[in-house]
């Protein structure tokens, strides 16, 4: 009974985040500007976190959190090191 | 004291987060103390200003606060979400605040929440004049922004840390 | 999925609401990403997936491991208070780039904001109006500027047309 729905919840959370993350793919390709690429690899990056933790969850295996917790890590610093380049560098578009 | 744990809040922090990684045990206690205290001290060669907390019954207060700020806000921006970007009934703009704050701890706090709440974001703060850009998604929801925040958070901000 | 058996049903159906709410909040971050028009508005879309979105399923992750376990499991801590301190370092960096870029004139703007006063020059007048910039849907029975006024606000050295 209660493995059935938690089945069900992490099939469709799971279902969720790759449609989320092909959303955010899609405005990563398309972005107008630069900043709304970086935004959208933030976002990503987010989502891929949330979708490790999820995938663990129905795994039953705690090591898709050390997964999680890597991609958390390198999402900041990459976001960080582009938003400081944007502003920084003499950007020719 | 001072000179062997200068950041004690930051140490503390440390051991938890520490704790937190690894199963509990003495010797992961003893090992995660020795880091944050060496950390403590790599910190204090930076010279941050150190944060000061005057009133720590207020925290508890500001936290809730915010919890539920951002529950009402994420509602709201979902709201609007949904009703798609080219209903009417939002407005979406930028605003200009004028901040009594100086500390820089309670700076970044207040930077913290404004851009964790969905619906503002923080955008430019001149450290000199005291003024503060923020973009609103929703103009509307509130008619006057510099009393909201004034009278919302920084009088609590101010509370403790100044 | 055997190990989920072992969890009470209340327990299941509590899991289970936390986790369906955090994706579809997540969800929602993202179909924010695809429908905003500009780039100011955009910057608010995955808040809601960095706040309330991570936070129910660290939260349902977090219950789910300590009661499979019958130990408190609080490792995944470690990403809620990361993903508390990061996202706003991120979205404030992000924000003030694309400020600067937007009044970088060589680079082109698809958006007015409000030009930057330096410290100093600004006098004892206060906080500006600056509710007329952006690329807006402005209506104008809501708020005091018609478009003539917003145009007024500009300062001409700063900021050009993109029209001209």
């Amino acid at each position: 009974m209660s493995a059935m729905i938690l089945e069900y919840a992490l099939t469709y959370a799971q279902i969720a985040m790759i449609l989320a993350l092909g959303i955010a793919c899609w405005r990563m390709l398309r972005g107008p500007r630069a900043q709304d690429r970086v935004l959208a690899l933030d976002t990503m990056y987010v989502q891929a976190m949330l979708l490790f933790l999820l995938i663990g969850m129905g795994n039953g295996n705690v090591f898709f959190f050390e997964g999680a917790l890597v991609i958390a890590v390198l999402g900041f610093v990459t976001t960080v090191c582009a938003a400081k380049f944007l502003m920084r560098g003499e950007v020719i578009e | 004291m001072t000179r062997l744990i200068p950041h004690p809040l930051m140490s503390a922090a440390l051991v938890f987060v520490w704790l937190l990684l690894t199963r509990f045990s003495l010797g992961h206690l003893v090992l995660g103390t020795a880091i944050a205290i060496l950390a403590g001290w790599v910190v204090n060669r930076l010279h941050p200003p150190t944060p000061r907390i005057r009133r720590w019954g207020a925290i508890p207060r500001l936290a809730a606060l915010v919890v539920w700020d951002i529950l009402k806000s994420n509602i709201a921006v979902a709201r609007i979400l949904l009703l798609g970007p080219g209903h009417p009934s939002y407005h979406s703009g930028f605003v200009e605040l004028e901040l009594r704050l100086r500390d820089q701890n309670a700076l970044a706090l207040l930077a913290i929440i404004l851009s964790a709440t969905p619906g503002t974001a923080w955008l430019e703060y001149e450290a000199e004049d005291g003024y503060l850009l923020l973009h609103v998604l929703d103009l509307r929801s509130e008619d006057d922004w510099q009393t909201l925040i004034r009278d919302r958070y920084e009088t609590l901000l101010m509370e403790i840390f100044e | 999925m055997r190990h989920l058996e072992q969890l009470p049903p209340v327990a299941a159906i509590i899991i289970a609401l936390f986790v369906v709410l955090g994706s579809t909040l997540a969800l929602l971050g993202s179909i924010g990403l695809f429908r905003l028009k500009s780039f100011y508005q955009r910057l608010h879309a995955p808040t809601m997936a960095y706040s309330y979105g991570t936070l129910l399923i660290v939260v349902g992750s977090m219950a789910m491991f300590s009661l499979i376990e019958k130990r408190p499991v609080l490792h995944e801590l470690v990403i809620g208070i990361f993903m508390l301190i990061t996202p706003p370092v991120t979205l404030l960096m992000l924000g003030r780039a694309a400020l600067r870029r937007d009044r970088d004139t060589k680079l082109g703007h698809d958006e007015l904001v409000p030009p930057r006063i330096p410290p100093g020059e600004r006098g004892k007048k206060g906080p500006r109006d600056v509710s007329g910039y952006g690329e807006g849907m402005l209506d104008k029975s809501v708020l005091p500027h018609t478009k003539a006024e917003t145009r007024e606000l500009r300062d001409p050295d700063d900021l050009h047309d993109p029209t001209d």
